[in-house]
């Protein structure tokens, strides 16, 4: 309880360190007060219609991708599995790309979710079945690395085909992810998708206490292998397509996010799964104030800073695993 | 091969060639006969000014209506996708490019033999007659380009002044990038009597406006890019919900980049059209 308190003040920290950050300066007393004011003044249009948008989505992204990658360590029991790793985030690129350049996201707003929704799942459920119900470590990340390759290729292929001279640029946004000019329609597109995501993986937490005692222990104490798997599969897609479709694929956040905090939570997947969705709020929300003070006016893309602080981690962890893999 | 069959061969080349190679020769007796334009902006000048039949093809947005302002006449001709060895299949006697054409290309055409003129964009108003007497002493139309400037200069002349206050305009472009002072638009953009804001942003060139900074300036009027086919998230940022809020700002109007982006006479359709917001913005 204590540590879940202390992520949600290090969350409402960064939440309000990412609202006084951009490239409008103008104090953090008058901006705070610009947020309340909504008086139409330029300040309080750039407050409460662009930083107060991105900031919501920052922690709402690392919100879902701790809580995906968790639950999905959870059940593979296996530390390397995370969202961007194993290739949803990238599945998820893919079926947004295809819902906008194909037109029907402008037909129907909701089928940029759906289609990113709907790739993810195909995703995850192709790692299920290849990875099996263990989730060894050499079929996870060659499955993975397939996966994602396959996916970044067809996304590049479809912006590459594009009548339009801007979107083989997007390239770069959809593989790294980034929360530039983003605004409130996209927090509401995504919201309902995440919340029912977030449901799905937070119900999770007993099953997978259980699971860490074998899966035939779990059977005994009545938890339900099937209903367990299905929430993993839907949490993770709703979760995770939602976040893809509206900043891009952003890696990492599942890893590093669970890796830091399981030792603070005795390995408890229970204890784990709220305590990762705080600390991915707060991860996604300090890389994208890093983004913003590092270089302000380039729009850095939030993937560049999450793989300098994850690849290395991953590295480790691939080390540390290496008499599993050989 | 037979004898006959090579003589044959060679006599229907060289029918060709001179098939290709007639119209130009009646009618251009000093200047090149075999014109190949590989830029949109040497597209627009070469048909202004080319002699008929002296200009063989066009690149390939000259027949796009959303670029080319020209695209009705340019539709007359073939198009080229501006590589070097398209171009050098043409057999043009020069070729038209801009300094921004991809040197490698230039390179290649020059070390084949083939002659290419350079034209420089057009950053301001005052470049434009440059432009068209640059084209019309490559063309060998000289007589043609002085007419065009002196046309010109009485379309800028014919143009109402600016009465004051002086309304302060943003260009907002797709990616958030802006055109300063020192560009052409920027140069339309007073001409028609508004002041621009990127120059308050330090842009004298223009470059990134990042959203935030934009309406911390908070414009009396936003002109937005033109819109492209298809889909990109690089164009979301011109339909972001905070540019609607500002109270006191408007989004009005259109960079049609046909009339915006080459430094020909047709600028003067670019320059009316914001002389006519600005009318409207002062009532």
């Amino acid at each position: 309880m204590k540590l879940l308190l202390g992520l949600g003040a290090l969350c409402a920290a960064l939440f309000v360190a990412a609202l006084l950050s951009g490239q409008a300066d103008a104090g953090a007393a008058r901006s705070l007060a610009a947020l309340l004011a909504g008086d139409g003044t330029p300040l309080s249009v750039v407050m409460r219609e662009i930083r107060l948008p991105r900031a919501i989505l920052a922690a709402m992204i690392g919100a879902s991708l701790g809580l995906a990658g968790a639950a999905m360590q959870g059940y593979l029991r296996n530390p390397l599995a995370e969202p961007g790793l194993i290739g949803v985030s990238g599945a998820a690129a893919l079926g947004a790309v295809l819902a906008i350049q194909s037109g029907l996201a402008l037909r129907h707003a909701l089928a940029l979710p759906l289609a990113a929704l709907g790739m993810a799942l195909a995703a995850v459920l192709l790692i299920l079945a290849l990875a099996g119900p263990r989730g060894s470590s050499i079929t996870l990340i060659l499955a993975g690395i397939a996966i994602s390759a396959l996916a970044s290729a067809l996304t590049s292929l479809v912006l590459n085909l594009s009548p339009n001279p801007f979107a083989a640029a997007d390239i770069v946004f959809w593989m790294m992810g980034s929360l530039a000019d983003r605004s409130f329609v996209h927090v509401w597109l995504a919201l309902p998708f995440m919340a029912a995501g977030w449901l799905l993986l937070a119900g999770m937490g007993r099953g997978l206490d259980a699971l860490t005692l074998g899966e035939d222990t779990a059977r005994a104490m009545g938890v339900r292998l099937s209903r367990l798997r299905l929430q993993l599969v839907f949490g993770t897609a709703a979760a995770v397509g939602a976040a893809t479709a509206v900043a891009g694929a952003i890696g990492f956040v599942g890893l590093v996010v669970p890796h830091l905090l399981r030792p603070l939570v005795g390995a408890q997947p229970s204890r784990l799964l709220p305590a990762s969705a705080l600390g991915g709020a707060a991860l996604v929300l300090a890389a994208d104030i890093a983004v913003r003070e590092v270089l302000p006016a380039r729009d850095l893309k939030l993937g560049v800073v999450m793989a300098l602080i994850g690849a290395p981690l991953f590295l480790h962890l691939i080390y540390r695993t290496r008499a599993e893999m050989s | 091969m037979a004898t006959w069959l090579k003589q044959a061969a060679a006599g229907m080349a060289f029918a060709l060639a001179a098939l290709l190679a007639g119209p130009a020769a009646a009618q251009a007796d000093d200047g090149p006969r075999r014109v190949v334009s590989i830029n949109l902006c040497t597209d627009q000048l070469a048909l202004l000014l080319a002699a008929p039949g002296q200009l063989v093809s066009v690149s390939r947005l000259a027949h796009d209506p959303q670029s080319s302002a020209l695209h009705a006449r340019a539709r007359a001709l073939p198009v080229n996708g501006s590589g070097a060895e398209e171009v050098y299949l043409l057999a043009p006697d020069l070729v038209l490019a801009g300094t921004f054409t991809a040197a490698s290309t230039v390179q290649m055409l020059r070390d084949l033999g083939i002659p290419v003129a350079l034209f420089a964009p057009a950053t301001s108003l005052a470049d434009i007659p440059a432009r068209l007497r640059q084209m019309g002493a490559a063309l060998g139309r000289e007589a043609e380009a002085e007419a065009r400037v002196a046309a010109f200069h009485d379309g800028l002349a014919a143009l109402p002044t600016a009465p004051d206050p002086r309304p302060r305009a943003a260009l907002y472009y797709v990616n958030s990038y802006t055109s300063g002072d020192r560009t052409l638009a920027g140069d339309i953009l007073t001409a028609a009597g508004f002041v621009n804001v990127a120059g308050e942003a330090g842009l004298e060139h223009g470059g990134t406006l990042p959203l935030e900074r934009l309406i911390m300036l908070a414009p009396d009027v936003i002109v937005r890019g033109r819109d492209y086919p298809g889909q990109s998230r690089a164009e979301d940022v011109l339909n972001h919900p905070a540019l609607r809020r500002l109270a006191g700002s408007r989004l009005v109007g259109e960079l049609t980049d046909r009339d915006w982006i080459c430094g020909t006479p047709q600028v003067l359709a670019a320059v009316r059209a914001m002389t006519a917001l600005r009318m409207e913005q002062a009532r």
